[in-house]
Parts: C-alpha cells; sequence; structure tokens
C-alpha cells in the first residue's frame, strides 16, 4: 500500500512537473510567468528554484508562438510543457494548437510526433467574467489528433499530467482554477493515470450522473442529500474527455437506465452534448428517460457574483436534473 | 567586382534549380491534364533563393518551409519520385497522399514541413532552434515567409522572441512582392529591415534571382546565427512568375511587369554567367538540362504509376502511439 498525504491540487500539478523534468532531460516547461512567479495559480511554484531559467522559461505574453514553439521543439527531440495561462487565451494560439500540434502527424504521413503537453486553467465562479471564465472544452475535442484531459482531483491533475508528458501526442491538460487551492490524497511513491479511463467516484443504483472537473465535486455533494432521499447515483468522472471511456460509462448506464451530464460548458455545443450523443449512439436501448443535461446558460459569464451564479450549473440544478430523469 | 562562386558549386546549383523549375513545369502539366486534384503553389522564379540559402545548410539543419515550399525541400535533399507521388496524391508520396504540396515535410532532411497557415511556421521555428539550443547542436534552423506572411502576428511574434532568446534563426523573407492579389505596397507599412531593427534584429536584403548574391549574403547571415548571435533577417527580393494557383487570371498586374521581371529569370542568369566565365559552352548546358529533364520525366513516371492510397489509411497516423 502507497503511503499517501493530503496535497493540494496545484501542489499536485507542480510534483507532476518537477519528477517528469527530473525523470527526462527532454521535458521543459514554458510559459507566462510561469518562471520566477511560480504560476499565475502557483501551480509551477519551486520549479524555477529547482530547475533553473533554461528549463523553466518565462515567456512574452505571445500565445501563438508560445504554442507553435512547443511544436516545433516536440518535432526535433524535446517534450515540452507549454502553459496557456486561462483558457480564453487560446483563442490566441488555437492556429498552433488547432492547425499545427494537432494536425503534424496526419499531414506528415505519420512521419512526425509532436509530444506536447499543453496546461491551461479554466472555470467561472470567480467573478473573473466573460474574457477569464470559459469551459473551452469542446472547441478541442472536435479536433482529431488532440488528447483532452480534465482532471478534477489533485491524485488525478498529477496522475493525468504525467501521463500527458509522457505520451507522444499533443494532450491538452484542462486544470481549473478554483481546484487548485482544493486537497486530496496523493501517494509519495510514483504513479500515472492512464489516459481514457474514467473514474467511477460513487457506485449507484437509480441514476448514473457523468460530471466533469468541479462539477464533479459539485455532483457529490448533491448525490449524499438525493441519497438521503432514497435514491441512489453513480457518479462517473471521465477524466479523459477525448477519447471518452465510453466503456466505463455504458456499463454504468446498463445498470441504471438513467443520465444526467453535468458539464460547466454551455448548453448549445458544449462538452454536455457531445456525452449525450454519445450516449445515443451506444446505449439507447439501455435507456429509460431521455439524457438530461445541467450546462451552462447560453450566454457570457457575468461579472456579477449573483448572476454568474444563475448562469453556470449550481446544486439546485442538479437536483433537479436528478428528480426530473427519476420522473419517467 | 563582385565574388564569384566556385564553378563547380555553381554547376551544382544550377542543377538544383534546374530541377525545381522543370518539377514545377511539370506539374503545370499535370494540371493542365486534370490529374493534380487539389492545391498546388508553384515557386517558378524563386528558385534561387532556395538552392543559394539551403545549400549552405548542414543536413541536420532544420528548414520551415511555406506553401510554396517545393523548391525549398527540393534544396533540402528532396527526392522528386516522393515529392510528385505525394503532389498526385500517391501512396509513395512523402506523407502517403495525405498532406499533399502544402504538407510536405520529411524530419529526416531536417524540413518541418510546408504550411498551409500563412505564417504558421515562424512559431515552429522559434522552437526547432530553441531545441537545438537545449540540445546543444549548432543546428540552425532557416524559417521561410512571404510578404503576406509578414503582416501575420505570428511573425512579430517569433521575431520577438526568437531575438529575446537569441536563438539560432534566420529568418528568410522571401518578398515575392505579391500575396495572391495584393501587391506588398498595399500590405506592409514600413520595411522589413525597420521591423527587423524594431526586434534588435540584424538585416541584410539582396536580389533574390541572383543567386551568386543569395549564396555570399546568406553565408555571412548563416555564420553569424550558428555562431550564437541570434536571430538574423535576410530579405530576398524575387518574383512570382506564375499565378498564385493555377488558372489565376492575374488581373492585378500587366503583362509588362511580369515580361520585365522574365528577364531577370535566376536560371538564365546562372547561364549567362557561364557563358561570361567560359565555364559551360551551350551544349553543355544543353546536356545538363536535358538529363535533369529526364529525371523529371522519370519521376513523373513513378508517380503517376504510384498506387492509390487504402481507403482504411484514413484512420492510421491520427496519433502516435501511447508510451
Ligand atoms: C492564415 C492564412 N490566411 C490566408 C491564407 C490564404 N492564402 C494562402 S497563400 C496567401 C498569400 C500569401 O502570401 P505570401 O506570404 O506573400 O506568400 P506567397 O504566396 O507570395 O508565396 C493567402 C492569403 C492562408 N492560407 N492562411
Ligand atoms: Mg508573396
Amino acid at each position: 500500500m502507497n503511503n499517501t498525504r493530503m496535497i493540494s491540487y496545484r501542489e499536485a500539478v507542480a510534483e507532476a512537473i518537477a519528477e517528469e523534468m527530473a525523470r527526462d532531460p527532454r521535458v521543459f516547461l514554458m510559459g507566462e510567468d510561469v518562471g520566477v512567479h511560480g504560476g499565475a495559480f502557483a501551480a509551477s511554484k519551486g520549479l524555477y528554484d529547482k530547475f533553473g531559467p533554461e528549463r523553466v522559461r518565462d515567456t512574452p505574453i505571445s500565445e501563438s508562438a508560445i504554442v507553435g514553439a512547443g511544436v516545433g521543439a516536440a518535432l526535433t527531440g524535446m517534450r515540452p510543457i507549454v502553459e496557456i495561462m486561462y483558457m480564453d487565451f487560446m483563442a490566441m494560439a488555437m492556429d498552433s494548437i488547432v492547425n499545427q500540434a494537432a494536425k503534424v502527424k496526419y499531414m506528415f504521413g505519420g512521419r512526425a510526433q509532436v509530444p506536447l503537453t499543453i496546461r491551461t486553467a479554466f472555470g467561472a465562479g470567480r467573478g473573473n467574467a466573460a474574457q477569464h471564465s470559459q469551459s473551452l472544452e469542446s472547441w478541442l475535442i472536435l479536433i482529431p489528433g488532440l488528447i483532452v484531459v480534465m482532471p478534477s482531483t489533485p491524485y488525478d491533475a498529477k496522475g493525468l499530467l504525467k501521463s500527458a508528458v509522457r505520451n507522444n501526442n499533443p494532450v491538452i491538460v484542462i486544470e481549473n482554477k478554483s481546484l487548485y487551492g482544493s486537497t486530496g490524497e496523493v501517494p509519495e511513491d510514483e504513479y500515472v493515470v492512464p489516459i481514457g479511463k474514467a473514474a467511477v467516484r460513487r457506485e449507484g443504483r437509480d441514476v448514473t450522473m457523468i460530471a466533469t472537473s468541479r462539477m464533479c465535486n459539485l455532483a457529490a455533494s448533491a448525490i449524499e442529500k438525493l441519497s438521503a432521499e432514497g435514491i441512489d447515483v453513480e457518479l462517473i468522472d471521465p477524466r479523459t474527455l477525448k477519447p471518452l471511456d465510453m466503456e466505463t460509462i455504458a456499463q454504468s448506464i446498463a445498470k441504471t437506465h438513467r443520465v444526467v451530464v453535468v458539464n460547466e460548458g454551455h448548453n448549445t455545443g458544449g462538452f454536455s452534448n457531445e456525452i449525450s450523443s454519445k450516449i445515443m449512439d451506444h446505449c439507447f436501448f439501455d435507456l429509460d428517460a431521455p439524457v438530461i443535461r445541467v450546462a451552462s446558460e447560453d450566454v457570457p459569464i457575468p461579472y456579477n457574483s449573483v448572476l454568474e451564479a444563475e448562469v453556470i450549473p449550481a446544486e439546485k440544478d442538479i437536483l433537479a436534473a436528478v428528480k426530473k430523469v427519476m420522473a419517467f | 567586382m563582385n565574388r564569384q562562386m566556385d564553378a563547380e558549386l555553381l554547376i551544382d546549383h544550377f542543377q538544383t534549380m534546374l530541377r525545381i523549375r522543370f518539377h514545377e513545369e511539370a506539374i503545370k502539366k499535370l494540371f493542365a491534364q486534370g490529374k493534380i486534384g487539389g492545391s498546388t503553389h508553384l515557386c517558378i522564379g524563386q528558385e534561387a533563393i532556395a538552392v543559394g540559402v539551403i545549400g549552405l545548410l548542414k543536413k541536420e539543419d532544420y528548414i520551415v518551409s511555406t506553401h510554396r515550399g517545393h523548391g525549398h525541400m527540393l534544396a533540402k535533399g528532396g527526392q522528386l519520385k516522393p515529392m510528385l507521388a505525394e503532389i498526385l496524391g500517391k501512396n509513395d508520396g512523402y506523407c502517403k497522399g495525405k498532406g499533399g504540396s502544402m504538407h510536405i515535410a520529411s524530419i529526416e532532411l531536417g524540413n518541418l514541413g510546408a504550411n498551409g497557415i500563412v505564417s504558421g511556421g515562424l512559431p515552429i521555428a522559434v522552437g526547432s532552434a530553441l531545441s537545438a539550443r537545449m540540445r546543444k547542436t549548432d543546428q540552425i534552423t532557416v524559417v521561410f515567409f512571404g510578404d503576406g506572411a509578414s503582416n501575420e502576428g505570428n511573425t512579430h511574434e517569433s521575431m520577438n522572441l526568437a531575438s529575446l532568446w537569441k536563438l539560432p534563426v534566420l529568418f528568410l523573407f522571401e518578398n515575392n512582392h505579391y500575396a495572391v492579389s495584393t501587391e506588398i505596397s498595399r500590405s506592409m507599412a514600413g520595411s522589413m529591415a525597420k521591423r527587423a531593427a524594431g526586434y534588435d534584429i540584424p538585416f541584410t536584403e539582396v536580389d533574390g534571382n541572383d543567386v551568386e548574391a543569395v549564396h555570399f549574403a546568406a553565408e555571412e547571415v548563416i555564420d553569424h546565427v550558428r555562431s550564437g548571435n541570434g536571430p538574423f533577417v535576410m530579405q530576398c527580393n524575387t518574383y512570382r512568375m506564375e499565378g498564385h494557383y493555377f488558372g489565376d487570371a492575374m488581373v492585378y498586374r500587366t503583362s509588362a511587369e511580369v515580361e520585365e521581371w522574365r528577364k531577370k529569370d535566376p536560371i538564365l542568369h546562372v547561364e549567362q554567367l557561364f557563358r561570361e566565365r567560359s565555364i559551360l559552352t551551350a551544349d553543355e548546358i544543353a546536356s545538363l538540362r536535358a538529363g535533369i529533364q529526364a529525371e523529371v520525366d522519370d519521376a513523373v513516371a513513378f508517380a503517376e504509376n504510384s498506387s492509390q492510397p487504402a481507403l482504411d489509411s484514413i484512420f492510421s497516423d491520427v496519433y502516435s502511439e501511447w508510451q
């Protein structure tokens, strides 16, 4: 049995980077304020002191060049980790991500590889308003060639990041700004979390709830309330959004026959739609009710905290969704 | 008196330029025959730049190319057969028919890829230069970009970063005066010289249709870059002799202008030097031409006979194997 200790999500991220950099000299980190400052969310704290400015590189504010340089370095024998401070700023780097990183291997007939990790932070609920709060994962999952992971616990934040760095493809690790301070048990010993494997967070008979990132934690507390009312919800954290672990999801639905999907992306075009349509593809005959989605309203994220809370999924929305799906 | 290139090297460069020219002419013909399904951009008239610059690189050096990149690839050691097979979308192509003209690449040859995105390659070049430095090699990266690309944000982000980090990048500005229909005076404020100065990058400008001028300028520039002094911007002025795409009516320029540039054809210029310096006779030139034409004809036949990729190949090469 591993010795574990409680550490924060941000410490888990920093540990993962430090371990991978120590293990493999080809790994390095670059991004805005990741070095001396230790990252906008302190997720690379201590790394600059440990590895120096050559391997922990502060960059100018040039998102496209940061990611594109990551592609060039990855094509030529390095294994870069690049950071886009807020996921919203990914818009500035979209060509380098979508047209370069994701496509190079295929366009070159397989005769190249891009072992690039792109870390970024997303999520509303912090009064950051419309340009610093978005859940843009559905922009990414539609791009063949990318792998997309979204950890909700310190354990997964560390283990998935380590897998990402070791993966020979561009992997986007979407961390959650609101979770950096959260703590959880993380083994002292070396481990990785495999890409493409969902986690069943809680077993249950009545409803399968699939929830991503912070929504998974929100769902967990809602589920305890439902349990008191006699509704037994199984909670699945996909952890990897692309490729999605449909096997775990389908197994659960075969048991519960009812599904609620919770994701912070917008109602229209958000990641909840992708999960629900995959369920239609794979599990239609197992369903006793339509898939109920809990997603953000189709409006930009407002600044005012009361308004913001109204836009993004809240516990009451999750409770209502479960009641709705149980009514069938 | 201008410096003169060694006769043998000049003959060598001449042959590479011919190879590029005849390759492009072959594509024109294949296009007219309806055998090319996709888009290709020809570099006829710009051969001296690719050959003059890349001719000075080591095998391990990198180039990052553009949508008009056939010449770059052939100068970096690209072979005619897989080039033409790729352009015909065939299995034996450099990219197994999945990339086509705009994505020809060979990591082995140090070509990190043509690019369908104007300016898409500049950040990649910063990365390969950074990688070379981190791996402690003396590899340099030459990134080609056009007058059109010079106005993209990527170009500025990349010049800034390369200068800031003193990376071994040669920014090779191929000014062929047009971006599709837009003449440079209608797209570029200031000048590349001033832009380079703004980023504290040394700059030089040469006649891109004169392979000797390109060669000697590039020699100094490459030496600077390889010696760890940081990036350099080299502007080569040239002209795109063909339309932007096959069938371009070219309403945006006069035929008089095109004819003026035809007189400055970089290949005819070398032939002129051969005569002036009594390096090759007309017969010898003709026989060199015939030899290269035969190579290209052979490659066209190879490409036409290459098989179609298998249908299920659409699913391979999306991802690398996971460790
Ligand atoms: C980002 C982007 N914008 C526009 C285009 C369409 N396009 C392809 S080539 C081209 C002109 C590029 O001009 P320049 O950089 O001077 O290169 P040249 O074609 O002259 O070699 C344009 C606009 C593109 N491929 N990518
Ligand atoms: Mg141009």
